[in-house]
């Protein structure tokens, strides 16, 4: 069959609802990628810190700077998220809790024990 | 490869509204993608006012109103009007669904009719499924035996094999699951999405089929199978009820089993 006129592709992201899972999903993406360009950072820190006593000063000057601890933080839900939901996958890999009635329920507890962890890691670390 | 926006040619314009008849007490407004591939125009929402008390109870039945009173070059496909034909599959609100099993008091508010989602649209709701079926194909739907059938009679299978089956052979092959999965959105032509491997699973796990190994080896790919990222939009969206991400999983477990 020759290729007919110029057919228009339907709307894709533009319009579809994500459910809870598939929201879960591409976060877990971008965090990943976010993670990744922070161990840079991770690594910056760590050599500065290594490096004398006027450069840990400085550093620890820098990162009592409220942005800096925001995104610390940030940092810190990053990764703990992309961790639960990296324990979500083992099980999902496992050939288990694919329940549709469940399914939304296992996402919003995974968010909720993400967030406690980091609470917890900011409140005692 | 992901494509994030439309392309120049799909992006939507304003379209025409039609108001309810005069008097209507109660009017609800649907919300439809139209386009009409003899001009060169592009794809377009039109929006029309309808009487609930003149149309049946489901999204279908305002669409076929819509054909029969209102426009009649709307054009979407539909037969059985009862879900077992998987023609009327569009994306409704966001969520695609099979518009003659949706009741439209499911929904408050307009209702938004699309195509099932990045596809090539043929004209108005009507999607190019050739991919899809061709896909469907390839992972040889039916069965494939080695040995030669008894002669008295047809290749018998226990309750428990059978009810291996259950949840898998009520596919109806709307594409409601495929074209709801972001991966198959971007990798179409390489990834085969939910609704096939739920049937190449269907396949694997038919106690009369002796074609398990060749279907395992056709499946062990990074794109066919692999693909999939558990995002489970197609298990939120089946119509059916059935669950292809779960099929997915355990025909990834068949591969790692084997090794």
């Amino acid at each position: 069959m020759v290729a007919p006129i110029n057919r228009p592709t339907s709307p894709h992201l533009q319009a579809y609802k994500l459910p809870l899972t598939g929201i879960i999903s591409i976060t877990h993406r971008i965090t990943g990628v976010l993670l990744s360009v922070g161990l840079v950072f991770v690594v910056v820190i760590m050599s500065a810190i290594a490096e004398g006593s006027q450069s840990y000063d400085n550093m620890q000057a820098l990162t009592a700077f409220w942005l800096i601890k925001l995104i610390y933080w940030g940092f810190s839900y990053a990764l703990v998220f992309h961790l639960c939901h990296g324990v979500r996958h083992l099980i999902w890999d496992a050939g288990k809790s694919f329940d549709r009635d469940t399914m939304d329920r296992y996402a919003l507890i995974e968010l909720c024990i993400s967030l406690v962890i980091t609470i917890t890691m900011i409140l005692f670390i | 490869m992901a494509e994030f926006t439309l392309p120049k040619n799909s992006k939507l314009i304003a379209g025409k509204t039609y108001k309810a008849p005069i008097g209507t007490s109660n009017s609800r407004q649907f919300e439809v993608y139209r386009w009409d591939p003899d001009n060169s125009e592009n794809p377009r929402i039109d929006s029309y006012e309808l009487d609930m008390d003149d149309c049946g109870p489901m999204v279908l039945d305002a669409i076929l109103k819509i054909k029969n009173d209102i426009d009649s070059t709307l054009t979407f496909r539909r037969s059985c009007r009862e879900g077992v034909c998987g023609s009327c599959a569009m994306m409704v609100n966001g969520k695609n669904t099979l518009a003659c099993t949706k009741a439209i008091d499911s929904y408050s508010g307009t209702i938004k009719v699309f195509p099932l989602p990045h596809m090539q649209v043929v004209k108005d709701l009507v999607a190019d499924m050739s991919n899809f079926y061709a896909q469907y194909a390839s992972i040889q739907p039916w069965i494939v035996t080695q040995t030669p059938a008894p002669a008295d009679r047809e290749r018998l299978q226990s309750k428990a094999d059978r009810e291996k089956l259950d949840g898998l052979y009520e596919c109806v092959l709307c594409a409601c699951c495929s074209t709801s999965c972001p991966s198959y959105w971007w990798n179409s032509e390489r990834y085969l999405g939910p609704a096939v491997l739920l049937q190449a699973y269907r396949w694997l796990v038919d106690s009369r089929d002796e074609n398990t190994g060749a279907r395992l080896d056709e499946l062990e790919d990074p794109f066919k199978l692999y693909r999939c990222h558990t995002i489970m939009n197609c298990t939120d969206t089946c119509p059916k009820g059935l669950n292809p991400a779960k099929a997915i999983a355990e025909t990834k477990k068949l591969l790692m089993q084997r090794k």
